[in-house]
């Protein structure tokens, strides 16, 4: 592009992030986001200028397709980042705090496990998940037992130690707390397995990344495009870089053979 | 002690983690006398607790259990037998009180924690931690919170401590058998018990595993694993069958024929308790007849994929399960980072003045349904609170040592004020402290004298403080039932 951006070009590449601003607004049922969308598509000069526009507000632009509409990430320090210290619970001594912020982040990892089951589901436009309450909680404490078993088979004695509570496995945590917990009001407890689940969908779903649709164990809700792009274009890989670096994974995957749904327990079918 | 066998004893580490599981129980009866809301030291609290356990593992189905107010119900005419000439309001307080304490309400684990030592292969001496819980709360599918026993709970309370299920079982029938053919009712109704619980775990084994299947029907060796365990259950409730309706037989006869109406009473009981073990084994068996649907039905849900359409990663197996292994402090880094992009962004809200009048004059919301408990405060311990040194104290100390005569605040505070302005403070301080002598205080504490100070209207001349110039002198404190202050104060007044 030789000549600078006219500002109506400039308000519009704007106004497609405004729109995406608003996650529960889709291309489908409105015609101004719905022509924007077609734009970033077939102009190229407009989707660089949409970037730039996301960029100087601290932005990412992941995806913009009819289904999802606008998908946008935080850069790291942005206005838009939700941080994690103000989601879980606060806690003034340090092994605690963490132990919060594992729990949560499993619960979210569970969730998005949950909904897309199978590597094909993520990379699967068209695939709608489904989740509930008590599947999230149940999937993880799955794995807790999986893990446990595999514990046992490997015949030391592996109780956490005393006074290393920052070495114990997290799974021994999430293991150790209750599912759920009978309040006096008889509410569900907030520090429960359960009651952090149910707090990580509703929050989702303010999100517009689930959709309610039944109070059916304990609240079921159902997957949008648009958090399939944000898990599969940004979360998993984010985690996964993680794990890399601590050498706990490989690229590759470790032996599942590619598109099992449970990849490290399959030696038992 | 613990060191001498050379290797590691995982004896040693089962018997102590056994005797860690009935530590809860001895704590109740330690505690009871410190509850403000009743002297409690009339009520068992072990007891009780045993009780409670007992309850709760009896009320214990394949899908659910017994809510706490059954349980807390279903415990009242157990310690009304205690202590009857109490209220029936303390007795179902005593009931929610065992009852939230063996779940241990009030921790966020709602767990018990026992540390306890372990040699390991290189003969190092390691502090372990046992986690452990007795009673746990689970959401039932209507969102209903009920109660179960846990293993350890069930071990504890039929004291079959690290044995196997089924053989337990068979020893208790052979024990059953026995009893009722000696004719000791009271045994025999015991092993009945004993053979009931049993029962209780088995049928939890299986539930656990056609659980995960639901879940995960890869999860669960249905080759092999399941398919031997179904067979083994199978038999198992053909055998068991077979010897609790003998035993109905037997003590059916026995109960018709006993004379002693107390001997009568309790073949009763024990028909009731066979029948029950008879109810459950059936139920158990149906159980075990549908499993198989339930893998069929499962695997066809549970359908596999073709491959992948484009390079994805196995979130469960790739990122959940390796997260899960990692030490609390190493899995901080992927569980954020994964939280940080998964949760999109949020948009700060920014209110227009009408929006922010309209919020501010809104009635307070409801409480959300889920707004959490009241976190209790963490307070961390003052910084140095020490405004005099040692130093200071001591030179203050010997100022106001005056056992002889009493002396004026202002000749004490000029010759302290030589010294260091400071310890002026301290000594003005002090001795408007020992205006109100708490000699109460001091004579529980087995201080020997304490000082006094008296205000006989001299005004104070001093540059820095104001008021009466006090006359201050140091008084022995008797260590007699009176704790009489001796003739010194008289002089000073």
């Amino acid at each position: 592009m030789s000549r600078p951006p006219a500002p109506a070009d400039a308000e519009a590449a704007a106004r497609l992030i405004a729109f995406g601003m608003r996650p529960k607004q889709l291309p489908g049922r409105d015609v101004v986001y719905a022509d924007l969308v077609r734009r970033y598509g077939e102009d190229s000069g407009f989707k660089q200028l949409t970037h730039a526009v996301a960029a100087g507000l601290g932005l990412m632009v992941l995806e913009v397709s009819m289904q999802a509409g606008a998908v946008l990430a935080a850069t790291d320090e942005s206005v838009f980042e939700i941080k994690m210290d103000s989601y879980a619970r606060q806690s003034k001594i340090r092994e605690r705090r963490d132990t919060e912020k594992v729990l949560h982040g499993l619960v979210h990892l569970a969730t998005a496990a949950l909904g897309y089951p199978r590597p094909d589901d993520l990379a699967n436009d068209t695939y709608i998940g489904r989740v509930s309450v008590e599947q999230v909680d149940g999937v993880v404490r799955e794995a807790c037992r999986i893990l446990d078993e595999r514990a046992a088979r490997a015949e030391a004695n592996n109780d956490p130690l005393a006074d290393a509570p920052e070495l114990e496995q997290a799974w021994r945590a999430y293991a150790r707390r209750p599912a759920a917990a009978a309040t006096k009001d008889g509410r569900l407890a907030a520090d429960t397995t359960r009651g952090m689940v149910a707090r990580a969908l509703r929050f989702l779903s303010e999100q517009g990344f689930l959709v309610p649709v039944s109070g059916e164990q304990g609240g079921t809700y159902r997957t949008t495009p648009r958090y399939q792009v944000q898990v599969r274009e940004l979360a998993a890989d984010a985690a996964f870089d993680e794990l890399l670096a601590l050498d706990v994974v490989s690229v590759g995957g470790d032996g599942d053979g590619g598109g099992s749904l449970r990849a490290a327990t399959s030696e038992t079918l | 002690m613990l060191i001498g066998a050379g290797g590691p004893d995982e004896g040693l580490a089962r018997r102590l983690k056994a005797l860690a599981c009935t530590a809860p129980l001895h704590d109740l009866d330690a505690r009871k006398a410190k509850l403000d809301w009743a002297d409690a030291t009339v009520y068992q609290m072990a007891e009780i607790a045993l009780h409670t356990i007992d309850q709760v593992t009896i009320a214990m189905d394949f899908d659910t259990g017994a809510d706490h107010q059954q349980v807390a119900n279903r415990l009242l005419p157990f310690i009304a037998a205690q202590a009857p000439h109490r209220t029936p309001g303390e007795h179902a307080r005593v009931a929610r009180w065992v009852l939230d304490n063996l779940i241990n309400v009030g921790t966020t684990d709602r767990g018990f924690r026992r540390v306890y030592g372990s040699v390991d292969g290189e003969g190092r001496y390691q502090r372990r931690a046992f986690d452990f819980k007795l009673l746990v709360e689970l959401a039932a599918r209507d969102g209903e919170v009920y109660l179960r026993a846990t293993d350890e709970a069930i071990n504890v309370l039929v004291g079959a401590l690290d044995t196997d299920v089924e053989s337990a079982q068979i020893a208790a029938e052979v024990k059953l058998e026995n009893l009722i053919s000696r004719g000791r009712l009271a045994d025999a109704k015991l092993a009945a018990e004993q053979a009931r619980y049993r029962t209780v775990q088995y049928g939890e084994t299986l539930r656990a595993k056609l659980d995960a299947t639901r879940r995960d029907v890869r999860s669960v060796d249905w080759e092999r694993e399941v398919p031997e365990l179904l067979d083994a259950a199978l038999t198992h409730i053909e055998s068991r069958f077979r010897a609790e309706t003998a035993i109905l037989k037997n003590i059916t006869a026995s109960r018709d024929e006993a004379e002693d109406p107390d001997r009568k009473r309790r073949a009763a009981e024990l028909v009731d308790i066979v029948g029950d073990c008879v109810r459950r084994h059936t139920q158990l068996q149906s159980r075990l007849q549908a499993a198989g649907a339930v893998f069929r039905a499962e695997q066809d849900r549970q359908q596999f994929s073709g491959p992948p359409q484009r390079a994805a990663i196995d979130l469960f197996g790739q990122l959940l399960l390796p997260t899960l292994a990692l030490p609390l402090a190493d899995a901080v880094p992927p569980a954020q980072s994964f939280f940080h992009a998964a949760t999109g962004i949020g948009v700060p809200t920014v209110p227009s003045l009408s929006a922010l009048v309209s919020l501010l004059l809104r009635p307070a919301p409801e409480r959300e349904q889920l707004v959490g408990e009241v976190p209790d405060p963490e307070l961390t311990p003052a910084e140095e609170t020490d405004r005099y040194s040692d130093e200071q104290w001591r030179y203050a100390d010997e100022l106001l040592d005056l056992p002889e005569v009493p002396r004026r605040l202002s000749g004490l505070l000029a010759e302290a004020r030589r010294a260091d302005p400071a310890v002026a403070r301290l000594v003005a301080l002090r001795a408007l402290h020992a205006y109100g002598p708490e000699v109460g205080g001091a004579v529980r504490q087995g201080e020997r004298r304490v000082l006094l100070a008296l205000d006989d209207g001299t005004p104070l001349d001093d540059p820095e403080f104001g008021g009466a110039d006090l006359l201050l002198q140091s008084a022995a404190v008797g260590s007699g039932s009176d704790a009489t202050l001796q003739s010194e104060t008289e002089e000073v007044a």
